[in-house]
């Protein structure tokens, strides 16, 4: 087990490595103008871009340039300064990781308790009204494109604007300064977010349950005299949740490497999907770099705990 | 069987068999296993065949035997270069078959066939049974429209099916009539040799007895030659004119059907014919089972020397350091043993199989 | 009053295509300490029947009939709950393919002890004892240092050996073993086999054998039910069954058995056919599309009865003894030897 995990880990870094050099050549191949004036912004005059052209070392050689910007990742956490927004895309980042933290953990939770139970009762009265209501329902959850949930849910339920306003509105968690307070401007993102996560969810759990519900190790359980409620949970549940673990790692990691935009957009959430949309509007390639490098850090962390967690569940991939 | 000094196999391969339609040489398929950290190294080997010479003439029947472990199955695959040896030469109507490439092979590939065991797995799902069966005909350029209609109606005809199955999907056939498509299509081509590989072994035993016919009478009809892998003893039995034990990827013991049944000289192949239960109650209570300790040591890690000799009953120290050479007892039996039984033990062939008649040693 | 009576089952499932008849009619007793073979190919509803003893074929869409007596008491009768107890307790059953019949992510000592606490109140230290025990028992070596093993740690036959520790934990009255041999090599076969031999001596407890192959049964049963299309065809001693068979299609099953003991036969026989679909079996006796002895009175279901003298020997043929002794020659060799004077 032990090398096993060592193995994912060495793997891991040199993911990284190939990912921020691959990043790195891309943002220096691609810009379409010079990156230094790019850097400047719009009103810079010429020394201006010379002087930002000399201290980024945009005139050294592109080996140098990555060796410069990976020394400054690693020994001093250091992503680089964005001109156009005047502060360091470290700080940049981290302000804005909180909001999603929060949005994403919440929602991760929600669907889980959401989906789960769902899913596996389903799976036991297959083919029950109640099944077929939450596959129609689930398949409409779906279908939903979040965007629509989140105005649909705003504008039933917001405070101020609401039909039925029992939730902080948009924007809430700009204002919010308690911890209480910040949760409970969270709660229709939640919601939002989860719904279609959930349904998916339910789904996979639901067709995973009834694979393994039909595979003989359940038979030899109910013959040994198991009580079937701990056939389901102890010996069924058991083995359909490992691909649902793998599913949520990556899910988890893609999130907060910015794919909660759209959630953040309707919520007014300053996270770090809204930082990534308007660094792409304003062409800031440090934020832009910053952010991707970001991204890929998170996905591959998430991977390595579901690898690692998979070993776990499942003992006979744990000499690979 | 003579009790004179037996004559070394200085060539494995005329021991059993003159130079026949197919020779196998020293054949050796090895699989790595492979760990490490970052790269992958290879910490061990699956010794699946292990130096296996043997010939098979024309128009005969060889039985393979093993149990789990023992190769039999890697070797037809390595036989048919459907994966490619480790070393060693097989050579089929004279020309060598190991390192030639996918499109010199191609031309030879229509001469020898396979039949699988998993009559559910060996059919595509998703083809029908004419698609199934004419599938090699085209590929070879042997027919095509009409004509090929036609020689696939023949085949079903000839394998107890009819005109009526063209159309139709596996999953609307019974086991064994699924296996009887896989006959059809391995027959397509008019091969010289078919390698069954346990092709009865998924079966009822109503349904068995309806293949192994039908095989025999393919054989008469269409002058083929055989290569039988199965685990079922009274089947192999039944159906071989030679039979050759493998343990662990190496051929332990080798010979005419009835001589091997008759007077085993290895004791695995003693333990194998004592184990089987006998559908005759007088029968089992007379004989004296032997019954072999333990489970059989994995390919990866064969026992040194005799590699049976952690499970044998007549062990004795020279087995455990010094391999036992495939020895030549007359009139075609060959075996590789420090203490063949005939001459240490007869007492126990007689008493593990009691109803089969036996010339004196 | 035997310690397990089966009357007139009938198992049938409700699919799609119609009505699946997987047991039609089975009557059969099993004694303390007996051993009972079951001898039948696929679709002969022998496993159905057996799962039916354990309740475990009980489902929507399953239709059952008949009694089933475990030491006077019907478990047709009894509610989920109650059959939850008899389930690994009273009746305990194992499977063939020991690989995917243990959980591959629980450790065996815990599968094992879970066996024990799910019916005895006692501490898991007493339950691991117990364990330990009985993987002596079956000849697992290490047996302590094993309980944290898991089934791909272990070869085909000492799983085998475990899953036979798992159903016998609680001292169960009777064993089901379900091909138990049938995923095994044949050496490993012949040391299952004994095994169960040697705890059935030791522990006393009635064995159910179910299997297709005859030679197994040989071994080790007393008595024998042959089963077909969801039928006993023919029940009897061992002596009986393999010596004076009457029904057709034991004869076949028989002379289609290649026997590597006697001298090599020319061609082996054959039965003609397929086993029936179960959703529209032939009217009467489900052998008949088979049978090469069909008559006119066989369109008649003939019942399970004692037709050649002996009480405990039954078939299901309408043949007079006198003509089936006579057909009963099969490539010029009788089936079943006239059993030799002492």
């Amino acid at each position: 087990m032990a090398r096993y995990i060592v193995r994912r880990i060495l793997w891991g870094v040199l993911m990284l490595a190939i990912v921020s050099a691959v990043v790195f050549v891309m943002f220096y191949v691609f810009p379409s103008a010079d990156p230094a004036e790019l850097r400047a912004g719009r009103n810079a005059s010429p020394q201006q871009v010379e002087t930002i052209r000399h201290a980024l070392g945009l005139d050294k050689p592109i080996y140098e340039q990555y060796w410069e910007y990976m020394k400054g990742i690693v020994l001093h956490f250091d992503f680089g300064y964005s001109y156009q927004s005047s502060a360091d895309v470290r700080t940049l980042i981290l302000d804005r990781l909180p909001a999603t933290i929060w949005l994403v953990t919440g929602a991760a939770i929600l669907w889980l308790l959401m989906g789960l139970p769902v899913g596996i009762i389903s799976a036991i009265k297959r083919r029950s009204p109640l099944d077929r209501a939450t596959m129609v329902t689930s398949l409409a959850f779906i279908s939903a494109p979040v965007f629509w949930l989140g105005l649909v849910a705003l504008y039933l339920f917001a405070d101020g604007v609401g039909k039925l306003p029992i939730f902080p509105g948009q924007g809430s968690y700009i204002t919010a300064n308690t911890i209480p307070e910040k949760a409970d401007s969270m709660i229709l993102p939640w919601f939002v977010l989860a719904a279609a996560s959930a349904a998916i969810y339910a789904r996979y759990l639901r067709s995973s349950m009834i694979d393994v519900m039909s595979e003989d190790y359940i038979r030899t359980a109910r013959a040994k005299g198991v009580p079937e409620r701990s056939v389901i949970m102890r010996h069924g549940v058991r083995s359909a949740i490992t691909p649902i673990v793998t599913l949520l790692g990556l899910d988890v990691g893609v999130l907060l490497a910015g794919n909660a935009i759209l959630t953040e957009t309707v919520f007014n959430i300053p996270g770090v999907g809204r930082l990534v949309f308007t660094s792409i509007e304003r062409s800031d390639l440090p934020v832009i770099q910053g952010v991707t490098l970001f991204g890929a850090f998170f996905i591959i962390v998430f991977n390595l705990i579901v690898d690692i967690a998979y070993a776990y569940l499942d003992p006979r991939v744990r000499y690979r | 069987m003579t009790d004179a000094l037996p004559r070394a196999a200085t060539d494995g391969l005329r021991a059993n068999g003159e130079g026949g339609l197919l020779e196998i040489r020293d054949l050796v398929k090895h699989f790595p296993i492979k760990s490490g950290v970052i790269i992958d190294r290879e910490i061990g080997r699956v010794r699946a065949v292990d130096g296996v010479s043997l010939a098979v003439k024309e128009g005969e029947t060889l039985g393979l035997v093993g149990e789990s472990g023992s190769g039999k199955s890697t070797l037809c695959r390595t036989v048919l270069q459907l994966t490619p040896p480790t070393s060693g030469s097989v050579r089929f109507e004279g020309q060598e078959l190991v390192g030639r490439s996918a499109q010199s092979m191609r031309p030879l590939r229509r001469e020898m066939q396979m039949i699988f065991q998993d009559p559910y797995a060996s059919l595509n799902p998703r083809q029908r049974v004419g698609q199934i069966i004419g599938t090699p005909l085209r590929i070879h350029g042997l027919a095509s429209g009409e004509g090929l209609k036609r020689q696939v109606n023949e085949l079903l005809e000839r394998v107890g099916l009819g005109p009526e199955h063209y159309n139709r999907f596996p999953h609307e056939f019974s086991g064994g009539q699924r296996q009887r498509i896989g006959i059809a299509r391995a027959l397509a081509l008019r091969p010289k040799l078919i390698i069954a590989d346990e092709p009865v072994s998924a079966l009822d035993v109503s349904i068995q007895a309806q293949i192994i016919n039908l095989l025999e009478d393919l054989q008469r009809e269409f002058k083929l030659t055989y290569v039988f892998v199965a685990h079922d003893l009274g089947v192999i039995r039944h159906v071989s004119d030679r039979i050759a034990v493998m343990y662990l990827g190496k051929i332990v013991e080798v010979g005419p059907a009835e001589e091997v049944y008759a007077n085993p000289i290895h004791p695995y192949t003693l333990s194998l014919l004592s184990a089987l239960p006998i559908p005759d109650p007088r029968a089992n209570a007379e004989r004296e089972q032997i019954v072999l300790e333990g489970d059989i040591p994995s390919p990866a890690n064969p026992p040194a020397a005799c590699r049976f000799h952690t499970r044998c009953p007549y062990a004795t120290e020279i087995c455990s350091e010094e391999e036992p050479a495939l020895l030549d007892y007359g009139h075609g039996h060959w075996a590789a043993c420090h203490h063949p039984l005939h001459r240490e033990h007869p007492e126990a062939v007689s008493e593990a199989l009691p109803g089969l008649s036996r010339e004196p040693a | 009053m035997s310690l397990l009576e089966v009357h007139d089952l009938r198992v049938h499932f409700q699919t799609d295509d119609g009505i699946v008849k997987a047991v039609d009619g089975v009557s059969f007793s099993v004694d303390r300490g007996q051993t009972l073979g079951i001898v039948g190919e696929s679709g002969s509803g022998k496993s159905v029947a057996n799962l039916t003893i354990l309740g475990l074929t009980r489902s929507p869409i399953t239709s059952i009939s008949g009694r089933i007596l475990f030491e006077g008491r019907d478990l047709l009768d009894a509610s989920p709950d109650e059959m939850q107890h008899i389930r690994g307790e009273e009746i305990a059953m194992i499977f063939q393919d020991p690989l995917t019949s243990l959980h591959p992510f629980h450790k065996i000592g815990k599968q094992l002890t879970e066996a024990i606490l799910v019916h005895k109140d006692v501490s898991t230290e007493e339950a691991s004892a117990r364990a330990i025990e009985l993987l002596r028992l079956v000849g697992i070596p290490d047996a302590e240092g094993r309980l944290k093993a898991y089934p791909h740690e272990f070869s085909g036959g000492m799983r085998q050996r475990v899953m036979i520790a798992m159903a016998l934990v609680n001292d169960p009255k009777i064993l089901i073993a379900d091909e138990p041999t049938t995923a095994l090599d044949v050496t490993i076969q012949a040391q299952i086999l004994r095994l169960i031999q040697r705890l059935q001596d030791q522990l006393g407890m009635a064995v159910i054998l179910i299997t297709h192959d005859l030679g197994v049964v040989a071994d080790i049963a007393e008595y024998i039910n042959v089963m077909y299309a969801g039928r006993i065809v023919e029940a009897g001693t061992l002596d009986q069954i393999f010596y004076d068979p009457q029904h057709p299609y034991t004869w076949g099953l028989l002379g289609s058995i290649a026997r590597p003991d006697r001298p090599r036969a020319q061609r082996l026989s054959q039965i003609q056919g397929q086993p029936p679909s179960l959703l529209a079996p032939p009217q009467g006796c489900h052998f008949r599309p088979r049978c090469p002895y069909e008559f006119n009175k066989c369109p008649e279901i003939p019942e399970l009865e004692a037709r050649s003298g002996d009480p405990q020997h039954r078939d299901r043929c309408w043949l007079s003894p006198e003509r089936k002794r006579t057909l009963r020659v099969v490539e010029g060799e009788q089936i079943g030897l006239e059993v030799p004077a002492a």
